[in-house]
């Protein structure tokens, strides 16, 4: 077992496990977004930035993978740690504005408008559906192509792979492309309707136009049908 | 350029490394070495003979830019890209080029006569906007240059259409490895310009010159190449020997062979003195592409 300082408190952790798993275990919460059970920590995302170490000696690193080590000072929501998430989730929101799972994260994290250009990406490099289709469908059918700027993903030379089965495994576990924002206009605001109360449905007053996604919709509560 | 891929190479190609894992560059080094492109089916035998997933070789590939899935023309242009070359508006450049070539940036023209790409820096930030075709710097290239620079580029072969006598015709030719032009617009022969290869015998390494006149003998070289001597040619470009597996019918020495523009080839005898030379016209559409 290690002990390392968490947020000012001493946690005891097995060897081996990450500073994102300690933290989940003791109730702390980091958000996630590339992570996800069963599949590899790959650490692209960012957004379970955390900061460790003391005082000028302090640095950001992504949770998801760096390993507990005895002694380590841990901060999970310091200001410095919240002003990057929310600046991360600010530029995910601009490669990808349609997405439900990051349009909700940057609700839940305070994030009231777009900044930046938007991209339209529906991608975001998260490696979500490459690391499912490798580490538990054994297929190996997808990966990345290029680097840098023209990073993609896709099949090899975007033909019909000979390997994929599909399962729709890659669909299923993406944050960019599963689900659409519901709000009409995520280009321009962030609705955080499924976050703080106010879902689009009661401003734009359009029931029929919405495919609504909330779950659970607090608008059906509270306006009556 | 070998247009057809030989299954057997690659096979050859992926066994010299013994299934090694951290192989995989290697092997593809050769493979782009040998065809001056990675092929896709090259890629589908080296993913099943090395056990390692297409996935993988495809991001391998994609990611160095030494490799290309593509093949290269004759041509390269290069247009840079670099921070002092943008600012003077190398994006405008490469526009044009673009326009005139009818490729984007990191494509080939169909006839295969110009690959262009974008470089970051060519160390020359003083001559900038700086473009280099076949090696040769372009200094502060404007919007409007671009035509007289492709003009220029390809002038050695522009000289050759202009011959009106139908006895004597010389031809235009490019390594086999890696398409690109071996003429040399510097030297002429009777106003023809001639056909640079590096060439090595007996220990001695020197560039050669020869005349592109068909049936004609005449070389220029670095060293003084006695008569019967097999000399082996060498690609200036790609350093590749110019070897085309066939024995010279007199003398049993190896045949030289090089790409003719417009699709054959020419082969001729390694031999110094020895006058054995085949033009194969049709050799591009028999053996397919």
């Amino acid at each position: 077992m290690i002990t390392l300082t968490m947020n000012g408190t001493a946690v005891r952790v097995e060897k081996g496990s990450t500073l994102l798993e300690a933290a989940q275990f003791y109730g702390f919460p980091i958000p996630t977004l590339c992570h996800m059970e069963g599949l590899s920590p790959y650490g692209a995302c960012r957004l379970c930035v955390v900061e460790i170490g003391d005082g000028t000696r302090s640095r950001l690193v992504s949770s998801c993978t760096y390993p507990a080590q005895e002694g380590l000072i841990v901060r999970t929501a310091s200001a410095r740690v919240v002003r990057t998430r929310k600046m991360i989730l600010e530029l995910l929101l601009g490669s990808c504005p349609q997405s439900k799972t990051i349009q909700d994260l940057a609700a839940a994290h305070d994030v009231r408008q777009q900044r930046f250009r938007q991209e339209y990406e529906d991608c975001i490099l998260c490696g979500r559906c490459v690391r499912v289709c490798e580490e538990q469908m054994m297929a190996k059918a997808i990966g990345f192509r290029g680097r840098g700027e023209n990073r993609s993903l896709g099949t090899p030379f975007d033909i019909k792979s000979d390997v994929c089965r599909l399962c729709g495994a890659c669909i299923y576990v993406c944050p960019a492309c599963q689900l659409r924002c519901s709000y009409t206009e995520p280009e321009e605001a962030i609705c955080g309707g499924c976050a703080n109360l106010s879902p689009p449905c009661i401003q734009t007053n359009k029931f029929d136009d919405l495919m609504c996604y909330l779950n659970p919709c607090a608008a059906c509560e509270i306006v009556p049908r | 350029m070998k247009t057809r891929m030989n299954p057997e190479d690659i096979f050859r190609i992926v066994d010299k490394y013994d299934g090694r894992h951290g192989a995989i560059i290697s092997i593809l080094e050769d493979i782009q070495a040998e065809y001056h492109f990675l092929p896709r089916e090259a890629l589908k035998i080296v993913a099943s003979r090395t056990g390692r997933s297409l996935v993988d070789i495809c991001a391998l590939a994609t990611f160095y830019r030494s490799f290309s899935l593509e093949p290269r023309g004759r041509h390269m242009v290069s247009v840079c890209m670099g921070t002092a070359c943008h600012v003077r508006k190398s994006p405008d450049v490469l526009k044009d080029f673009e326009q005139h070539l009818g490729v984007r940036a990191g494509e080939t023209t169909g006839d295969k006569e110009f690959s262009l790409s974008t470089v970051n820096c060519l160390g020359a930030c003083a001559l900038g906007p700086v473009t280099v075709i076949d090696g040769e710097y372009y200094r502060n290239v404007k919007k409007g240059d671009v035509a007289s620079i492709l003009e220029h580029a390809c002038r050695a072969e522009n000289i050759l259409k202009m011959t009106d006598d139908e006895r004597i015709f010389a031809v235009s030719v490019s390594c086999p490895n890696c398409n690109r032009s071996l003429m040399t617009h510097e030297h002429l022969m009777d106003g023809y310009p001639m056909v640079r290869v590096t060439a090595s015998f007996r220990r001695k390494h020197g560039w050669v010159r020869l005349s592109s006149l068909y049936g004609d003998y005449r070389i220029e070289s670095e060293y003084d190449i006695p008569r019967g001597a097999v000399v082996h040619f060498f690609c200036p470009s790609c350093h590749a020997e110019l070897r085309s597996g066939r024995l010279c019918a007199d003398c049993d020495a190896p045949m030289i062979v090089l790409l003719v523009r417009g699709g054959g080839t020419v082969q001729f005898c390694s031999r110094r003195g020895c006058k054995e030379h085949m033009l194969d016209l049709v050799g591009e559409e028999t053996t397919g592409s």
